[in-house]
Protein backbone atom coordinates (compact mmCIF):
# COMPACT_ATOMS: atom_id res chain seq x y z
CA UNK A 1 0.00 0.00 0.00
CA UNK A 2 1.20 3.48 -0.86
CA UNK A 3 0.56 5.79 2.10
CA UNK A 4 0.96 9.54 2.55
CA UNK A 5 1.18 10.79 6.14
CA UNK A 6 0.72 14.51 6.79
CA UNK A 7 2.76 15.84 9.68
CA UNK A 8 2.66 19.15 11.54
CA UNK A 9 5.45 20.76 13.46
CA UNK A 10 4.04 21.84 16.84
CA UNK A 11 5.29 23.11 20.21
CA UNK A 12 6.12 20.35 22.69
CA UNK A 13 3.17 19.58 25.00
CA UNK A 14 5.04 20.98 28.04
CA UNK A 15 5.38 24.42 26.39
CA UNK A 16 4.10 27.44 28.27
CA UNK A 17 2.43 29.52 25.60
CA UNK A 18 3.42 33.19 25.26
CA UNK A 19 2.49 35.87 22.73
CA UNK A 20 4.10 39.10 21.60
CA UNK A 21 2.95 42.23 23.49
CA UNK A 22 0.54 43.16 20.70
CA UNK A 23 -1.07 39.65 20.99
CA UNK A 24 -0.47 39.10 17.27
CA UNK A 25 2.17 36.36 17.29
CA UNK A 26 3.14 33.24 19.19
CA UNK A 27 6.62 33.57 20.70
CA UNK A 28 8.72 30.63 19.51
CA UNK A 29 11.93 31.58 21.34
CA UNK A 30 13.08 28.68 23.48
CA UNK A 31 10.20 26.47 22.34
CA UNK A 32 10.97 22.85 21.49
CA UNK A 33 9.09 21.66 18.41
CA UNK A 34 7.90 18.09 17.89
CA UNK A 35 5.87 16.02 15.43
CA UNK A 36 2.22 16.62 16.30
CA UNK A 37 1.41 13.68 18.66
CA UNK A 38 -1.66 12.56 16.68
CA UNK A 39 0.35 12.62 13.45
CA UNK A 40 2.89 10.36 15.13
CA UNK A 41 0.10 7.87 15.82
CA UNK A 42 -0.91 8.02 12.13
CA UNK A 43 2.69 7.56 11.04
CA UNK A 44 3.13 4.53 13.27
CA UNK A 45 -0.03 2.87 11.95
CA UNK A 46 1.13 3.54 8.37
CA UNK A 47 4.44 1.81 9.14
CA UNK A 48 2.66 -1.15 10.75
CA UNK A 49 0.52 -1.58 7.62
CA UNK A 50 3.42 -1.39 5.16
CA UNK A 51 5.61 -3.64 7.31
CA UNK A 52 2.87 -6.27 7.28
CA UNK A 53 1.95 -6.13 3.61
CA UNK A 54 4.48 -4.03 1.73
CA UNK A 55 4.39 -0.55 0.28
CA UNK A 56 5.82 2.82 1.15
CA UNK A 57 5.18 5.64 3.60
CA UNK A 58 5.81 9.19 2.42
CA UNK A 59 5.55 12.02 4.95
CA UNK A 60 4.54 15.51 3.86
CA UNK A 61 4.79 18.78 5.72
CA UNK A 62 3.95 22.33 4.75
CA UNK A 63 6.54 24.59 6.33
CA UNK A 64 9.79 26.46 5.99
CA UNK A 65 13.31 25.00 6.35
CA UNK A 66 13.13 25.24 10.17
CA UNK A 67 10.80 22.19 10.30
CA UNK A 68 13.38 19.83 8.80
CA UNK A 69 14.46 18.33 12.16
CA UNK A 70 10.82 17.27 12.66
CA UNK A 71 10.69 15.76 9.16
CA UNK A 72 13.98 13.94 9.80
CA UNK A 73 12.49 12.52 12.99
CA UNK A 74 9.59 11.08 10.96
CA UNK A 75 12.14 9.51 8.63
CA UNK A 76 14.02 8.16 11.65
CA UNK A 77 10.83 6.56 12.95
CA UNK A 78 10.63 4.74 9.62
CA UNK A 79 9.06 6.76 6.78
CA UNK A 80 10.46 5.95 3.33
CA UNK A 81 10.82 9.49 2.04
CA UNK A 82 9.59 13.01 2.71
CA UNK A 83 8.14 16.04 0.95
CA UNK A 84 8.31 19.57 2.28
CA UNK A 85 6.08 22.17 0.66
CA UNK A 86 8.12 25.30 1.09
CA UNK A 87 5.55 27.73 2.53
CA UNK A 88 4.20 29.19 5.72
CA UNK A 89 1.25 26.94 6.74
CA UNK A 90 -1.05 29.93 7.24
CA UNK A 91 -4.30 28.00 7.72
CA UNK A 92 -5.85 24.56 7.26
CA UNK A 93 -7.41 25.43 3.90
CA UNK A 94 -3.99 26.40 2.56
CA UNK A 95 -2.30 23.30 3.96
CA UNK A 96 -5.00 20.91 2.73
CA UNK A 97 -4.84 22.43 -0.76
CA UNK A 98 -1.03 21.99 -0.88
CA UNK A 99 -1.28 18.36 0.18
CA UNK A 100 -4.13 17.63 -2.23
CA UNK A 101 -2.20 19.30 -5.08
CA UNK A 102 0.84 17.13 -4.33
CA UNK A 103 -1.15 13.88 -3.87
CA UNK A 104 -3.32 14.29 -6.98
CA UNK A 105 -2.53 11.60 -9.52
CA UNK A 106 0.30 10.02 -7.50
CA UNK A 107 -1.65 6.89 -6.65
CA UNK A 108 -1.68 7.07 -2.86
CA UNK A 109 -4.06 4.46 -1.44
CA UNK A 110 -4.32 6.09 1.94
CA UNK A 111 -3.70 9.61 3.21
CA UNK A 112 -3.37 9.83 6.99
CA UNK A 113 -3.38 12.85 9.30
CA UNK A 114 -3.73 13.36 13.05
CA UNK A 115 -7.19 14.24 14.37
CA UNK A 116 -6.00 17.81 14.96
CA UNK A 117 -2.77 19.67 15.52
CA UNK A 118 -2.17 20.57 19.15
CA UNK A 119 -1.46 24.21 18.26
CA UNK A 120 -4.47 25.35 16.19
CA UNK A 121 -6.74 22.38 16.98
CA UNK A 122 -8.64 22.71 13.72
CA UNK A 123 -9.54 19.08 12.81
CA UNK A 124 -9.89 20.46 9.28
CA UNK A 125 -7.13 19.17 7.04
CA UNK A 126 -8.26 15.54 6.57
CA UNK A 127 -11.81 16.32 5.42
CA UNK A 128 -10.61 19.20 3.26
CA UNK A 129 -8.13 16.94 1.46
CA UNK A 130 -10.95 14.43 0.97
CA UNK A 131 -13.12 17.14 -0.57
CA UNK A 132 -10.36 18.55 -2.79
CA UNK A 133 -9.64 15.04 -4.13
CA UNK A 134 -13.33 14.00 -4.11
CA UNK A 135 -12.62 10.87 -2.05
CA UNK A 136 -13.99 9.67 1.32
CA UNK A 137 -12.58 11.08 4.54
CA UNK A 138 -13.22 9.61 7.98
CA UNK A 139 -12.35 11.75 10.98
CA UNK A 140 -11.17 10.88 14.49
CA UNK A 141 -10.50 7.21 13.92
CA UNK A 142 -9.18 5.00 16.70
CA UNK A 143 -8.78 1.75 14.82
CA UNK A 144 -7.85 1.18 11.18
CA UNK A 145 -7.55 -2.28 9.64
CA UNK A 146 -7.12 -3.26 6.01
CA UNK A 147 -9.85 -5.52 4.67
CA UNK A 148 -9.74 -6.82 1.10
CA UNK A 149 -9.33 -3.83 -1.17
CA UNK A 150 -10.58 -1.36 1.43
CA UNK A 151 -10.28 -0.53 5.12
CA UNK A 152 -12.51 -0.71 8.15
CA UNK A 153 -12.30 2.04 10.76
CA UNK A 154 -13.71 2.68 14.20
CA UNK A 155 -14.65 6.32 14.42
CA UNK A 156 -15.42 8.07 17.71
CA UNK A 157 -18.96 9.34 18.18
CA UNK A 158 -20.62 10.84 21.24
CA UNK A 159 -20.98 8.10 23.84
CA UNK A 160 -19.67 5.30 21.64
CA UNK A 161 -18.14 4.36 18.35
CA UNK A 162 -19.16 3.78 14.76
CA UNK A 163 -17.66 1.07 12.56
CA UNK A 164 -17.24 2.39 9.01
CA UNK A 165 -15.79 0.70 5.96
CA UNK A 166 -14.51 2.54 2.92
CA UNK A 167 -12.93 1.71 -0.40
CA UNK A 168 -9.55 3.27 -1.17
CA UNK A 169 -8.23 5.84 -1.78
CA UNK A 170 -9.43 7.56 1.38
CA UNK A 171 -8.28 10.10 3.95
CA UNK A 172 -8.30 9.12 7.62
CA UNK A 173 -7.53 11.26 10.69
CA UNK A 174 -6.05 9.35 13.61
CA UNK A 175 -6.69 9.60 17.31
CA UNK A 176 -5.36 7.74 20.36
CA UNK A 177 -5.81 4.00 20.16
CA UNK A 178 -4.92 3.54 16.48
CA UNK A 179 -1.28 2.79 17.33
CA UNK A 180 1.30 3.32 20.05
CA UNK A 181 3.89 5.87 18.84
CA UNK A 182 7.41 4.51 18.31
CA UNK A 183 10.70 5.89 19.50
CA UNK A 184 13.29 5.97 16.70
CA UNK A 185 16.24 3.61 17.18
CA UNK A 186 19.88 4.35 16.37
CA UNK A 187 19.69 2.66 12.96
CA UNK A 188 16.63 4.71 12.09
CA UNK A 189 18.31 7.94 13.15
CA UNK A 190 21.41 7.14 11.08
CA UNK A 191 19.47 6.17 7.96
CA UNK A 192 17.16 9.21 8.23
CA UNK A 193 20.06 11.47 7.27
CA UNK A 194 20.29 10.01 3.79
CA UNK A 195 16.61 9.34 3.04
CA UNK A 196 15.18 11.53 0.25
CA UNK A 197 13.58 14.81 1.30
CA UNK A 198 12.13 16.65 -1.67
CA UNK A 199 11.31 20.34 -1.44
CA UNK A 200 8.48 21.60 -3.64
CA UNK A 201 6.99 25.06 -4.09
CA UNK A 202 3.39 25.82 -3.04
CA UNK A 203 0.39 26.28 -5.32
CA UNK A 204 -1.63 29.48 -5.00
CA UNK A 205 -4.61 29.41 -2.64
CA UNK A 206 -7.20 32.12 -1.96
CA UNK A 207 -7.10 33.49 1.59
CA UNK A 208 -10.50 33.30 3.25
CA UNK A 209 -9.58 34.11 6.83
CA UNK A 210 -6.78 35.29 9.06
CA UNK A 211 -5.91 35.18 12.74
CA UNK A 212 -6.13 38.71 14.11
CA UNK A 213 -4.90 38.02 17.61
CA UNK A 214 -4.40 35.68 20.53
CA UNK A 215 -5.37 35.79 24.14
CA UNK A 216 -4.84 33.62 27.20
CA UNK A 217 -7.52 32.34 29.57
CA UNK A 218 -7.98 34.52 32.64
CA UNK A 219 -6.32 32.97 35.69
CA UNK A 220 -8.81 31.63 38.22
CA UNK A 221 -9.17 33.45 41.50
CA UNK A 222 -7.66 31.89 44.63
CA UNK A 223 -8.90 28.36 45.29
CA UNK A 224 -11.41 28.06 48.12
CA UNK A 225 -10.32 25.15 50.31
CA UNK A 226 -12.83 23.04 52.20
CA UNK A 227 -11.56 20.96 55.16
CA UNK A 228 -11.44 17.26 54.33
CA UNK A 229 -13.85 16.42 57.17
CA UNK A 230 -16.39 19.02 55.98
CA UNK A 231 -17.19 17.56 52.56
CA UNK A 232 -20.84 18.57 52.92
CA UNK A 233 -19.72 22.17 52.79
CA UNK A 234 -18.38 21.58 49.28
CA UNK A 235 -21.80 20.37 48.11
CA UNK A 236 -23.38 23.51 49.62
CA UNK A 237 -20.88 25.74 47.82
CA UNK A 238 -21.43 23.99 44.49
CA UNK A 239 -25.18 24.38 44.88
CA UNK A 240 -25.54 27.83 46.43
CA UNK A 241 -22.43 29.73 45.33
CA UNK A 242 -21.23 28.15 42.07
CA UNK A 243 -24.78 27.02 41.13
CA UNK A 244 -23.54 24.06 39.13
CA UNK A 245 -25.48 21.30 40.87
CA UNK B 1 -30.47 36.23 3.83
CA UNK B 2 -30.48 33.17 5.98
CA UNK B 3 -28.29 31.48 8.53
CA UNK B 4 -28.27 27.74 7.96
CA UNK B 5 -27.90 25.37 10.90
CA UNK B 6 -27.35 21.63 10.66
CA UNK B 7 -29.44 20.00 13.37
CA UNK B 8 -27.81 16.73 14.33
CA UNK B 9 -29.92 14.11 16.07
CA UNK B 10 -29.31 10.84 17.80
CA UNK B 11 -31.91 8.16 17.10
CA UNK B 12 -34.51 10.71 16.01
CA UNK B 13 -34.07 12.97 19.06
CA UNK B 14 -32.28 16.28 18.95
CA UNK B 15 -29.49 16.73 21.43
CA UNK B 16 -28.95 19.68 23.75
CA UNK B 17 -25.97 20.71 21.59
CA UNK B 18 -28.39 20.95 18.64
CA UNK B 19 -30.62 23.43 20.46
CA UNK B 20 -27.45 25.32 21.41
CA UNK B 21 -26.43 25.74 17.75
CA UNK B 22 -29.98 26.74 16.74
CA UNK B 23 -29.94 29.40 19.52
CA UNK B 24 -26.49 30.50 18.35
CA UNK B 25 -27.63 30.73 14.71
CA UNK B 26 -30.69 32.64 15.81
CA UNK B 27 -28.57 35.25 17.63
CA UNK B 28 -26.43 35.75 14.50
CA UNK B 29 -29.51 35.99 12.25
CA UNK B 30 -31.03 38.69 14.46
CA UNK B 31 -27.84 40.74 14.26
CA UNK B 32 -27.62 40.34 10.49
CA UNK B 33 -31.31 40.95 9.90
CA UNK B 34 -31.99 37.47 8.52
CA UNK B 35 -33.75 34.24 9.42
CA UNK B 36 -32.63 30.78 10.50
CA UNK B 37 -33.16 27.70 8.35
CA UNK B 38 -32.46 24.33 9.94
CA UNK B 39 -31.52 21.25 7.94
CA UNK B 40 -32.32 17.86 9.47
CA UNK B 41 -31.23 14.60 7.83
CA UNK B 42 -32.75 11.19 8.57
CA UNK B 43 -35.68 9.90 10.62
CA UNK B 44 -36.95 12.71 12.83
CA UNK B 45 -40.69 13.00 13.39
CA UNK B 46 -42.74 16.18 12.94
CA UNK B 47 -43.14 16.78 16.70
CA UNK B 48 -39.42 16.71 17.21
CA UNK B 49 -38.78 18.88 14.13
CA UNK B 50 -41.24 21.46 15.37
CA UNK B 51 -39.09 21.91 18.51
CA UNK B 52 -36.54 23.71 16.35
CA UNK B 53 -38.94 26.64 15.88
CA UNK B 54 -38.88 27.21 19.64
CA UNK B 55 -35.21 28.20 19.48
CA UNK B 56 -35.53 30.42 16.43
CA UNK B 57 -35.63 28.29 13.27
CA UNK B 58 -38.29 29.78 11.00
CA UNK B 59 -37.89 27.04 8.40
CA UNK B 60 -36.85 23.39 8.63
CA UNK B 61 -35.56 21.50 5.60
CA UNK B 62 -36.38 17.87 6.27
CA UNK B 63 -34.19 15.43 4.32
CA UNK B 64 -35.70 11.96 4.40
CA UNK B 65 -33.97 10.09 1.58
CA UNK B 66 -33.59 6.40 2.55
CA UNK B 67 -29.92 6.30 1.64
CA UNK B 68 -29.24 9.10 4.12
CA UNK B 69 -30.59 7.34 7.21
CA UNK B 70 -27.09 6.63 8.48
CA UNK B 71 -24.34 9.21 8.62
CA UNK B 72 -22.27 9.35 5.43
CA UNK B 73 -19.83 12.23 5.69
CA UNK B 74 -19.53 12.97 1.96
CA UNK B 75 -23.25 12.70 1.22
CA UNK B 76 -24.32 14.74 4.25
CA UNK B 77 -21.83 17.47 3.31
CA UNK B 78 -23.31 17.57 -0.20
CA UNK B 79 -26.87 17.83 1.12
CA UNK B 80 -25.99 20.64 3.56
CA UNK B 81 -24.10 22.50 0.82
CA UNK B 82 -27.14 22.22 -1.47
CA UNK B 83 -29.34 23.52 1.34
CA UNK B 84 -26.98 26.48 1.87
CA UNK B 85 -27.09 27.30 -1.83
CA UNK B 86 -30.86 27.00 -2.16
CA UNK B 87 -31.38 29.16 0.95
CA UNK B 88 -28.72 31.69 -0.09
CA UNK B 89 -27.15 31.20 3.34
CA UNK B 90 -24.23 33.43 4.24
CA UNK B 91 -23.43 31.67 7.50
CA UNK B 92 -23.58 27.91 8.11
CA UNK B 93 -23.48 26.65 11.71
CA UNK B 94 -22.80 23.12 12.98
CA UNK B 95 -22.05 21.66 16.39
CA UNK B 96 -18.37 20.82 16.94
CA UNK B 97 -19.48 17.21 17.50
CA UNK B 98 -17.50 14.29 16.11
CA UNK B 99 -19.68 14.31 12.98
CA UNK B 100 -19.75 18.10 12.74
CA UNK B 101 -15.95 18.20 12.77
CA UNK B 102 -15.90 15.86 9.80
CA UNK B 103 -18.62 17.67 7.84
CA UNK B 104 -17.72 21.32 8.25
CA UNK B 105 -14.33 21.27 6.45
CA UNK B 106 -15.89 19.58 3.40
CA UNK B 107 -18.71 22.12 3.44
CA UNK B 108 -16.26 24.99 3.65
CA UNK B 109 -14.44 23.74 0.53
CA UNK B 110 -17.72 23.20 -1.34
CA UNK B 111 -18.94 26.71 -0.48
CA UNK B 112 -15.56 28.48 -0.87
CA UNK B 113 -16.15 29.56 2.69
CA UNK B 114 -13.78 30.54 5.46
CA UNK B 115 -14.26 28.15 8.35
CA UNK B 116 -13.65 28.52 12.06
CA UNK B 117 -13.85 25.31 14.05
CA UNK B 118 -14.89 25.29 17.68
CA UNK B 119 -16.27 28.79 18.25
CA UNK B 120 -16.72 29.48 21.98
CA UNK B 121 -18.79 32.66 21.70
CA UNK B 122 -20.88 34.62 19.21
CA UNK B 123 -18.89 36.29 16.43
CA UNK B 124 -17.99 39.93 16.80
CA UNK B 125 -19.69 41.54 13.79
CA UNK B 126 -18.98 45.16 14.71
CA UNK B 127 -16.21 45.36 12.13
CA UNK B 128 -16.22 42.32 9.88
CA UNK B 129 -16.80 38.82 11.25
CA UNK B 130 -14.45 37.73 14.01
CA UNK B 131 -14.77 34.46 15.87
CA UNK B 132 -13.03 33.40 19.06
CA UNK B 133 -11.87 29.79 19.36
CA UNK B 134 -9.57 27.79 21.60
CA UNK B 135 -5.96 27.35 20.47
CA UNK B 136 -2.86 25.59 21.74
CA UNK B 137 -5.17 22.91 23.13
CA UNK B 138 -6.85 25.09 25.72
CA UNK B 139 -3.78 27.12 26.67
CA UNK B 140 -4.94 30.13 24.62
CA UNK B 141 -7.64 31.64 22.41
CA UNK B 142 -7.31 32.75 18.81
CA UNK B 143 -9.49 35.41 17.19
CA UNK B 144 -10.09 34.54 13.57
CA UNK B 145 -11.50 37.00 11.09
CA UNK B 146 -13.40 35.41 8.19
CA UNK B 147 -13.27 37.50 5.03
CA UNK B 148 -15.11 35.27 2.54
CA UNK B 149 -18.72 35.90 1.50
CA UNK B 150 -19.97 32.61 2.98
CA UNK B 151 -18.81 31.54 6.42
CA UNK B 152 -18.86 28.17 8.17
CA UNK B 153 -18.62 27.77 11.95
CA UNK B 154 -18.75 24.90 14.39
CA UNK B 155 -19.65 25.64 18.01
CA UNK B 156 -18.21 23.85 21.04
CA UNK B 157 -20.94 21.96 22.97
CA UNK B 158 -21.92 23.59 26.26
CA UNK B 159 -20.27 26.92 25.39
CA UNK B 160 -23.44 28.73 24.25
CA UNK B 161 -26.68 28.67 26.22
CA UNK B 162 -29.93 27.38 24.80
CA UNK B 163 -32.29 30.37 24.39
CA UNK B 164 -35.94 30.30 23.44
CA UNK B 165 -36.99 32.49 20.53
CA UNK B 166 -40.26 31.02 19.25
CA UNK B 167 -41.02 31.21 15.52
CA UNK B 168 -43.94 29.67 13.65
CA UNK B 169 -43.06 26.11 12.68
CA UNK B 170 -42.54 25.61 8.94
CA UNK B 171 -41.29 22.17 7.88
CA UNK B 172 -40.61 21.46 4.20
CA UNK B 173 -39.33 18.33 2.48
CA UNK B 174 -35.91 18.80 0.93
CA UNK B 175 -34.37 16.03 -1.12
CA UNK B 176 -31.64 17.28 -3.43
CA UNK B 177 -29.93 14.83 -5.81
CA UNK B 178 -26.76 13.34 -4.31
CA UNK B 179 -24.04 11.80 -6.50
CA UNK B 180 -23.46 8.03 -6.17
CA UNK B 181 -19.81 8.75 -5.54
CA UNK B 182 -20.82 10.32 -2.22
CA UNK B 183 -21.97 6.96 -0.87
CA UNK B 184 -18.64 5.12 -0.98
CA UNK B 185 -18.36 4.63 2.78
CA UNK B 186 -20.68 2.35 4.70
CA UNK B 187 -21.61 2.31 8.37
CA UNK B 188 -21.37 -1.31 9.50
CA UNK B 189 -22.19 -0.90 13.16
CA UNK B 190 -22.85 1.66 15.86
CA UNK B 191 -21.84 0.72 19.37
CA UNK B 192 -23.09 2.91 22.18
CA UNK B 193 -22.59 2.50 25.89
CA UNK B 194 -26.23 3.23 26.72
CA UNK B 195 -25.80 4.32 30.33
CA UNK B 196 -22.85 6.61 29.79
CA UNK B 197 -22.86 10.39 29.51
CA UNK B 198 -20.89 11.52 26.47
CA UNK B 199 -17.72 13.29 27.64
CA UNK B 200 -17.29 16.08 25.04
CA UNK B 201 -20.88 17.26 25.60
CA UNK B 202 -21.07 16.66 29.35
CA UNK B 203 -22.21 19.42 31.69
CA UNK B 204 -20.64 17.66 34.65
CA UNK B 205 -17.45 15.61 34.60
CA UNK B 206 -15.88 13.43 37.31
CA UNK B 207 -12.26 12.74 36.44
CA UNK B 208 -9.61 10.72 38.25
CA UNK B 209 -5.89 10.15 37.99
CA UNK B 210 -3.03 8.06 39.22
CA UNK B 211 -3.94 8.93 42.80
CA UNK B 212 -6.59 6.22 42.49
CA UNK B 213 -3.76 3.63 42.47
CA UNK B 214 -5.41 1.13 40.13
CA UNK B 215 -8.34 0.45 37.78
CA UNK B 216 -10.08 -1.62 40.46
CA UNK B 217 -10.71 1.57 42.45
CA UNK B 218 -12.88 3.27 39.83
CA UNK B 219 -16.11 2.00 41.37
CA UNK B 220 -16.46 5.08 43.59
CA UNK B 221 -15.69 7.39 40.63
CA UNK B 222 -18.44 5.77 38.58
CA UNK B 223 -20.82 5.90 41.53
CA UNK B 224 -20.16 9.62 42.06
CA UNK B 225 -20.55 10.32 38.32
CA UNK B 226 -23.75 8.28 38.22
CA UNK B 227 -25.25 10.22 41.14
CA UNK B 228 -24.45 13.54 39.48
CA UNK B 229 -25.38 12.45 35.95
CA UNK B 230 -21.79 13.24 35.04
CA UNK B 231 -19.42 11.78 32.45
CA UNK B 232 -16.32 9.97 33.70
CA UNK B 233 -12.87 11.05 32.56
CA UNK B 234 -9.23 10.43 33.41
CA UNK B 235 -5.69 11.76 33.07
CA UNK B 236 -3.19 10.62 30.43
CA UNK B 237 -1.11 8.30 32.66
CA UNK B 238 -4.33 6.44 33.50
CA UNK B 239 -5.33 5.85 29.87
CA UNK B 240 -1.71 5.12 28.89
CA UNK B 241 -1.68 2.39 31.54
CA UNK B 242 -5.00 1.10 30.12
CA UNK B 243 -6.76 1.55 33.45
CA UNK B 244 -9.40 3.47 31.48
CA UNK B 245 -10.18 3.71 27.73
CA UNK B 246 -8.48 6.38 25.59
CA UNK B 247 -11.73 8.19 24.91
CA UNK B 248 -11.85 9.19 28.61
CA UNK B 249 -8.45 10.90 28.42
CA UNK B 250 -8.85 14.62 29.02
CA UNK B 251 -5.92 16.88 28.20
CA UNK B 252 -3.84 18.41 25.47
CA UNK B 253 -3.50 15.18 23.49
CA UNK B 254 -6.92 13.86 24.49
CA UNK B 255 -10.35 15.44 24.75
CA UNK B 256 -10.77 19.11 25.62
CA UNK B 257 -13.87 19.56 27.76
CA UNK B 258 -15.94 22.61 28.70
CA UNK B 259 -18.36 21.41 31.38
CA UNK B 260 -20.06 23.54 34.03
CA UNK B 261 -18.31 21.46 36.69
CA UNK B 262 -15.10 19.44 36.48
CA UNK B 263 -14.17 17.40 39.55
CA UNK B 264 -10.55 16.21 39.47
CA UNK B 265 -9.69 13.44 41.91
CA UNK B 266 -6.09 12.34 42.46
CA UNK B 267 -4.82 14.29 39.44
CA UNK B 268 -1.75 16.44 40.11
CA UNK B 269 -2.47 18.89 37.27
CA UNK B 270 0.31 18.64 34.69
CA UNK B 271 0.28 21.49 32.16
CA UNK B 272 -1.04 19.13 29.46
CA UNK B 273 -4.02 18.13 31.60
CA UNK B 274 -4.80 21.70 32.64
CA UNK B 275 -4.91 22.69 28.95
CA UNK B 276 -7.78 20.28 28.36
CA UNK B 277 -9.91 21.58 31.24
CA UNK B 278 -9.22 25.33 31.08
CA UNK B 279 -12.65 26.16 29.67
CA UNK B 280 -14.50 24.37 32.48
CA UNK B 281 -16.69 26.87 34.31
CA UNK B 282 -16.03 25.51 37.82
CA UNK B 283 -13.16 23.22 38.82
CA UNK B 284 -13.00 21.18 42.03
CA UNK B 285 -9.74 19.48 42.95
CA UNK B 286 -9.40 16.68 45.49
CA UNK B 287 -5.78 15.73 46.13
CA UNK B 288 -3.80 14.64 49.17
CA UNK B 289 -0.80 16.72 48.11
CA UNK B 290 -1.41 20.38 49.07
CA UNK B 291 1.37 21.35 46.63
CA UNK B 292 -0.37 19.72 43.63
CA UNK B 293 -0.30 22.33 40.80
CA UNK B 294 -3.98 21.65 40.07
CA UNK B 295 -5.00 23.64 43.18
CA UNK B 296 -3.71 26.80 41.44
CA UNK B 297 -6.14 26.18 38.58
CA UNK B 298 -9.11 25.25 40.79
CA UNK B 299 -12.08 27.14 42.18
CA UNK B 300 -12.68 24.76 45.09
CA UNK B 301 -10.39 22.23 46.64
CA UNK B 302 -10.11 19.60 49.32
CA UNK B 303 -6.69 18.51 50.55
CA UNK B 304 -7.26 14.93 51.49
CA UNK B 305 -7.01 11.28 50.55
CA UNK B 306 -9.38 10.39 47.71
CA UNK B 307 -10.27 7.12 49.43
CA UNK B 308 -11.58 9.07 52.42
CA UNK B 309 -12.99 12.15 50.69
CA UNK B 310 -14.85 10.55 47.77
CA UNK B 311 -17.03 8.24 49.91
CA UNK B 312 -17.95 11.27 52.05
CA UNK B 313 -18.73 13.25 48.91
CA UNK B 314 -20.95 10.42 47.65
CA UNK B 315 -22.82 10.43 50.96
CA UNK B 316 -23.17 14.23 50.89
CA UNK B 317 -24.50 14.19 47.31
CA UNK B 318 -27.01 11.46 48.23
CA UNK B 319 -28.19 13.59 51.13
CA UNK B 320 -28.36 16.66 48.87
CA UNK B 321 -30.37 14.77 46.27
CA UNK B 322 -32.77 13.47 48.90
CA UNK B 323 -33.53 17.07 49.94
CA UNK B 324 -33.64 18.54 46.42
CA UNK B 325 -35.35 15.68 44.61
Amino acid sequence: MKILVCISNVPDTTTKIAFTDDHKNFVTTGVQFIINPYDEIALTRALEITEASGGSVTVINVGDASVEPTIRKALAIGATDAIRVNANPRDAYFVAKQIAAYAEGKGFDLILTGRESIDYNGSQVASMIGEFLNIPAISIVKSLVTEGTGITCEREIEGGKEVVSTPLPAVISATEGMAEPRIPNMRGIMSARTKPLQIIEPVEVAQLQNITGYDKPKPRSQVKLVPSDQVKQLVDLLHNEARVI
Amino acid sequence: MSVLVYTEHSGGKFKKSTFEVVSYASAIAEKMGGTVTAVSIGDVNADELSLLAKYGASKVLNVTLDKLKTFINQAYASVIAEAAKSENSKVVILSASFSGKGLAPRLAVKLNAGYVDGAIALPDMSNGFMVRKGAFSGKAFADVSITSDVKVLTVIPNSYEVKENQKPSNIVEFNPPVADNDFATMVKDIIRASNKVSLPEAELVVSAGRGLKGPENWGMIEELAGLLGAATACSKPVSDAHWRPHEEHVGQTGIAVSPNLYIAIGISGAIQHLAGVSSSKVIVVINKDPEAPFFKAADYGIVGDAFEVVPQLIAAIKEFKAVHA
